[in-house]
């Protein structure tokens, strides 16, 4: 049947949504959600509803909801607290979604879940009653839990990845955790400090398609991929520009298919080595990496992206697409071997998913 | 006698059906957000926070005074809600 793919990008001024139905032309609606500043939205794949998470500096944090592809919006916030004397929750930062149950990630960081379709929420208190909870530390864009990953088969086992407290698991349910982080650096640490047990600055989580422990992570300090859940860690660096980037992003079907966007180093700007866009590709589980150019700009590009602003879609081949945080949107429809910038002036993109429909 | 309250123009999208004006019958300023809560619920969550307080952008006057959700209304008093200006 033919799809119609659509394109979630979660901008600091709202929701906009691309569609195409050959991911060559692209038609651009939006901004939703108030042009509230939305930090991640994703699709129910078994429903189509749309969720969108974000938090506005008047009114707060809050997931808003549509069912009918984005034409009308609800929001709710019900629920989205610690108590009160607590921190208030600033924004949600990530969203999940595994058999009907909506899970959110927020700042301060902390796991929520929804069995309504997000119109109530429930703390999974469980994660800030960790031990090392008072020992967090927030990251440049603050603590915020902003990797959410749900085991396919087993909906409780979790993992998390936290700014900049590093990885944490759950296989109960969220009852109990424990920080997955070894082999992991933390070069900011003291010389004898820099394999902790937790505060490594975890930037962004992906889980390889068909194999749920399979992960790969990028760090502030390194890439890396983990072949047992998180338990063990393994530096994937060797053939990449930098240690540094934000992004990551599992091919949908390949298990040893991924895609990274590296940046030049946390203290060298932050934006593409040489000022030349590339995402690299890895076809062996990141043994070796390939850098992707070809219509993406080579000459005076200081861009950066964004740790949840690279996604791929289901097609065959797969489609890729990332977002900069100047506000370009780029697309591939053949798993990064050619791009072409599809929406040159939106606002800093925050995030992206992607969502196919019967057309 | 009521009190006269005044929305801030971004919240009303949030809830259709929101006047921009209305009387409510209340004594202190939690009260009003107790009312607006029961007549559009979740509005209570987009003007105060869990500690719980007004919202730091979120500012409340009461004629003419910024209140917090302690401060008491006389029958008749204008009490106005603004977001902050900030952003960017």
């Amino acid at each position: 049947m033919a799809q119609q793919t659509m394109l979630l990008i979660g901008t600091r001024k709202g929701l906009f949504i691309a569609e195409s139905a050959d991911r060559s032309d692209w038609a651009l609606r939006g901004p939703y959600c108030e042009t509230w500043p939305v930090n991640h939205a994703i699709a129910d794949p078994k429903t189509g509803t749309i969720y969108a998470g974000g938090g506005n500096e008047w009114f707060g944090p809050a997931v808003w909801k549509s069912t009918d592809q984005g034409k009308s919006w609800t929001h709710s916030s019900a629920g989205l607290t610690y108590g009160e004397g607590e921190p208030p929750i600033k924004a949600v930062w990530s969203l999940a979604v595994r058999d009907g149950v909506l899970y959110a990630g927020v700042d301060p960081a902390g796991l929520f879940r929804s069995t309504d379709g997000g119109e109530t929420w429930e703390h999974v208190q469980g994660l800030r009653d960790h031990p090392t909870r008072p020992h967090w530390m927030a990251g440049g864009a603050g603590l915020i839990l902003h990797s959410l990953l749900v085991h396919p088969e087993d909906a409780n086992r979790i993992w998390v990845g936290i700014s900049s407290a590093g990885v944490f698991y759950t296989g109960d349910g969220g009852k109990s955790w424990e920080p997955r982080n070894k082999g992991t650096r933390a070069d900011y640490n003291p010389e004898d400090q820099r394999y902790p047990e937790f505060g490594q600055c975890v930037h962004s989580l992906v889980m390889a398609a068909g194999e749920p422990d399979i992960l790969y992570q990028q760090n502030h300090c390194g890439m890396y991929r983990s072949e047992d859940g998180g338990q063990n860690w393994i530096s994937i660096e060797p053939g990449l520009p930098s240690s540094f980037g934000f992004p990551a992003a599992a091919h949908p079907r390949d298990t040893d298919t991924l895609f990274l966007l590296p940046l030049n180093g946390d203290i060298a700007g932050r934006y593409v080595p040489d000022a030349k866009v590339a995402v690299y590709r890895s076809r062996d589980r990141g043994r070796n990496w390939q850098a992707l150019r070809t219509g993406l700009p080579q000459e005076n590009a200081f861009v950066g992206v964004l740790r949840q602003a690279l996604a791929t879609d289901r097609l065959e081949p797969a489609g890729v697409y990332f977002g900069t945080s100047g506000g370009q949107l780029y697309a591939s429809p053949d798993e990064g071997d050619s791009w072409r910038c599809v929406a040159p002036h939106l606002p800093v993109i925050v995030s992206l998913e992607t969502l196919s429909v019967p057309r | 006698m009521p009190v006269h309250v005044t929305l801030p123009a971004a919240l009303l999208p949030l809830f259709p059906g929101a006047p921009r004006e209305l009387e409510i019958e209340a004594s202190t300023v939690a009260a009003v957000m107790e009312t607006l809560e029961v007549r559009w619920p979740g509005m209570r969550d987009r003007l105060c926070d869990s500690r719980p307080a007004i919202r730091r952008h979120i500012n409340v006057f009461v004629e003419g005074q910024r209140a917090s959700l302690e401060t008491p209304l006389a029958p008749g008093a204008a009490v106005f809600i603004v977001t902050a200006i900030s952003g960017g």
